[in-house]
């Protein structure tokens, strides 16, 4: 039985995290799910959102700008557009990106809408998530 | 005394094209640092979609998704990746010659082809040869952006949707280390069948897959994707490797400027010395002249 899992992420920037962590929650295009040892086979497509991982004590979050996850017995492959460390993130200009993004939501027009909400989605979760690390 | 001025001017001359060659070269490293970096970061994430993409067809009804469906081949489309620019060795010519083969092969054993290229030098080549060539992009080598790749790589599946063909193949250079490049040829569309007995154990593995939303609805989406990425990963090693045969072909160029300053400089102290002594033998010749 696997103890660990492998936790590995990368996006077309490089590999931005890889180590064995005890479990992993993230949210997938069907709600959040939660990842221990010696899980099903499992592929889903993720939304913009949280990634948690817990090692020991220790607990991480990271940005991910939607993508994939593959799940195996022992490893978990998280395939993003982006992501960030919660430490990476900048409150400030989280706000300020969220403050513009709504701006744009208001004028914008049938085309930017869709454009200008998946700007908001990611703008709402580095700031939620930012603000998860400042309150630790 | 002018053959002494002419090897003078050409020393100089040599001098010069060799402060060329060496600044070419030092642009071209400091080039390659930026797109190297850039090429391996995106290589995990490409291998990684690959692995993905290749397990899900497994478990995929194949005809679910038309950049999967197989047909009976008749065009085959080549995309060939070269340069903007030359000064960079046998790059270019190594990627035609290929491209020229395989092309001559699949028009041999009765296909139709089609000709898409990236860069200057091929669209160049082909049109020389009156290769009638279904679409070309330039000015992409220089700054290779996610967003050029895209492009290319929504013509390519347009077209294999349309079946105007159906099958694509892309031909470039790998970066392989500093000094070595390697020639790839990669098919594109459609992902290549699975190996039989493969298969088997493949499939079994499969089916204990659980895919969210489903099965169709990923590769809807990883699908085109993972055309955009191996574009765009093509693109960033044909860029990696162009600047690396760059680096070496300008080193050797500015190896060659100081041999033949070498050369020269013999040649014009040679000549300087036969000068004077042939001054002497006149003065010799001239006071035992006034000897006498």
């Amino acid at each position: 039985m696997a103890e660990k899992l492998k936790l590995d992420i990368v996006t077309p920037y490089g590999h931005v995290f890889t180590d064995e962590v005890d479990e992993i929650v993230a949210s997938g295009s069907e709600g959040e799910f939660g990842v221990l040892p010696d899980h099903v086979p499992f592929l889903t497509t993720l939304k913009i959102g949280m990634l948690t991982y817990k090692k020991g004590s220790e607990t991480g979050y990271f940005f991910v700008n939607s993508g994939y996850a593959e799940v195996g017995p022992d490893s978990v492959t998280i395939l993003a557009d982006s992501a960030e460390k919660s430490e990476e993130i900048d409150l400030d200009r989280a706000q300020e990106a969220m403050k513009r993004a709504e701006e744009r939501l208001k004028k914008a027009g049938e085309i930017d809408e869709a454009r200008a909400t998946a700007a908001i989605e990611r703008s709402v979760a580095r700031v939620q998530i930012a603000e998860k690390k400042q309150a630790r | 005394m002018a053959a002494l001025r002419d090897i003078q001017n050409r020393i100089k001359a040599v001098k010069n094209t060799q402060k060329i060659t060496k600044a070419m070269k030092m642009v071209a490293a400091a080039k390659l640092k930026k797109v190297q970096t850039r090429m391996l970061d995106l290589r995990p994430y490409a291998a990684k979609m690959y692995d993905v993409l290749l397990s899900l067809a497994r478990a995929a009804d194949r005809e679910a998704h038309p950049l999967l469906a197989f047909r009976p081949r008749k065009t085959v489309e080549i995309l060939v990746i070269t340069s903007d620019r030359g000064l960079c060795g046998a790059f270019n010519a190594n990627i035609l010659k290929e491209a020229q083969l395989t092309i001559n092969a699949h028009i041999k054993d009765g296909f139709e082809v089609s000709i898409s290229t990236v860069g200057k030098k091929a669209r160049d080549y082909f049109r020389r040869r009156d290769v009638a060539v279904r679409n070309s992009w330039i000015g992409i080598s220089g700054n290779v952006r996610f967003a050029s790749a895209q492009e290319i790589a929504s013509d390519i599946k347009e077209s294999y949707i349309n079946e105007t063909i159906d099958e694509v193949t892309v031909v470039y250079n790998a970066f392989k280390s500093m000094v070595a490049q390697d020639i790839t040829l990669v098919k594109l569309l459609p992902l290549s069948p699975v190996e039989e007995g493969e298969e088997n154990a493949a499939e079994a593995e499969a089916a204990d897959y659980i895919y969210e939303p489903s099965v169709e609805a990923i590769f809807d989406t990883l699908i085109p994707k993972n055309v955009d990425i191996q574009i765009y990963r093509a693109l960033l090693e044909s860029s990696a490797a162009e600047e690396a045969a760059r680096m070496s072909a300008m080193e050797n160029a500015t190896q060659s400027c100081d041999e033949m300053v070498g050369k020269l400089t013999l040649q014009f102290n040679k000549a300087r010395q036969a000068a004077i002594t042939a001054e002497l033998m006149d003065i010799v010749g001239g006071v035992e002249a006034l000897k006498d």
